[in-house]
């Protein structure tokens, strides 16, 4: 146990050391100094939660303390380096044909229109620059935009990037991943010592327990449920401590990023359609005791039927988290412009009864996930019954 | 977001705000029916909920 504390502490010492150390070589620091004084308008605040929902190349603990984290892409072989060589670069647009658009380095004197101006970082030893996000093998004076129909501006890609990058959301997976593996390493070996595991382990156990007899045997059934226990137990406490992880104020919104419920949502899919056995083939190919016209009405339907239970399940987790996300720092962003003490105790209060829903939504969540999940286990493995 | 849109976002939230008032008031009559059955209905509860939920987030993605 003292082992596994002083191994956290280590660990987040070396987070602030890093966020520190980047602090120091960070250049436009002057420039957020200066944004400190005005007062905060609405917009900023809906610049800032469009921002936290977004994945980024660095992790922010609070304004001003940056850490860069590495940018990984593949370009004609594999490049690593750091997001802490990119430099923000103010860039105006130039209109060059009807529907084409440049970019040009924003001059101190030029004065733009704020719709025309943008920005982008650029690499300040290599030709790569990060625009909305996307890491592109260009500079500012190679992109291009085009207009479409709608008056909408698109990027014209340069080249075939493949992006692995460790980002904010990945290196928090990690970091969940490792909390979870010595959470459960440290359950396992107290069943070593006897029956009552001692310490965290105490609060994991009954809901181990609660995954196995209340969702595991009465879904998918005595018979089946050992070859599942695993992937259900998994699937709970990552999204769960995921969740619970948003809900610190460090920013991280990793449930909330389509990409991360949609590779939970194959697995599941997956893993539904390689261990289905005949039975479950035969209600979607076959449907028994139907008219045979009805069969093949049925068919595309339940074929479809297939994708569309994890896409639900994709897209619920997502929209959950992201909607509570948004209600939660809205509000916070409310307190802010509370005209008096009254409001002000209002919003407070508004915030901290969302901010507690909110822990029961990042439980429910994972709940309703593997819940459903076993549901369509238990689906696949069914055992065939007489005609109904 | 156009107007439409917006028409059509807050019907998607109404339509679902029924669906789900429906299933936990029904919920809430068999629970007081049959306190014993409260685990089990309150599964069946969770789980058409949460379809219903996600059709709702699926259409407001749509608008």
């Amino acid at each position: 146990m003292r082992r596994k504390v002083s191994l956290l502490a280590l660990l987040f010492t070396l987070l602030i050391g890093s966020v520190a150390s980047a602090h120091d070589d960070h250049s436009h620091a002057g420039e957020h100094n200066e944004a400190h004084t005005e007062k905060d308008t609405p917009e900023k605040v809906k610049g800032f939660i469009k921002h936290h929902l977004k994945d980024a190349h660095y992790f922010e603990l609070f304004h001003g303390a940056k850490m860069p984290l590495p940018i990984i892409v593949w370009d004609e072989g594999i490049k690593v380096f750091s997001s802490g060589d990119f430099k923000k670069v103010e860039v105006k647009e130039v209109r060059v044909a009807d529907s084409t658009i440049t970019f040009e380095k924003l001059g101190a004197t030029d004065t733009v229109a704020k719709d025309a101006k943008d920005y982008l970082y650029e690499s300040v030893n290599a030709n790569y620059s990060i625009f909305h996000g996307k890491i592109l093998a260009a500079k500012h004076a190679d992109l291009q935009l085009k207009l479409n129909k709608e008056g909408k501006k698109k990027l014209i890609s340069h080249s075939a990037l493949i992006d692995f990058s460790i980002t904010k959301t990945v290196l928090m997976t990690f970091i969940i991943c490792v909390l979870l593996f010595l959470a459960f390493r440290g359950l396992s070996t107290s069943y070593r010592k006897g029956p009552i595991p001692s310490g965290f382990g105490r609060l994991l156990e009954p809901l181990v327990l609660f995954i196995r007899d209340d969702i595991a045997i009465p879904n998918i059934g005595e018979k089946h449920y050992k070859k599942y226990m695993s992937y259900l137990l998994t699937v709970f406490f990552f999204i769960w401590f995921v969740n619970l992880a948003g809900m610190t104020p460090l920013g991280i919104n990793i449930t909330g990023n389509i990409a991360i419920t949609l590779s939970l949502a194959l697995i599941t899919y997956l893993i539904t359609q390689f261990t289905a056995n005949k039975n479950y083939w035969g209600h979607i190919f076959w449907m028994p005791g139907v008219p045979v016209p009805m069969k093949f009405v049925l068919m595309p339907i339940e074929l479809l039927g297939t994708i569309i239970k994890p896409f639900s399940l994709m897209i619920r987790l997502y929209a959950n988290i992201t909607a509570g996300h948004v209600v939660l720092m809205s509000l916070i962003g409310l307190v802010f412009f509370a005209a008096n003490l009254f409001s002000f105790g209002a919003f407070f209060g508004l915030t901290l009864f969302l901010g507690v829903i909110e822990l029961l939504v990042a439980f429910l969540q994972a709940y309703i996930f593997t819940m459903l999940t076993a549901l369509y286990f238990g689906a696949a493995v069914e055992d065939h019954h007489d005609e109904h | 977001m156009t107007i439409p849109n917006i028409v059509g976002a807050g019907l998607i939230v109404i339509g679902a705000g029924l669906g789900i008032g429906k299933i936990g008031g029904s919920a809430m009559d068999a629970i007081a029916r049959q306190p014993e059955a409260t685990s089990k209905i309150q599964t069946a509860m969770i789980i058409a909920a949460a379809l219903i939920e996600g059709i709702g987030f699926a259409a407001l993605f749509a608008a």
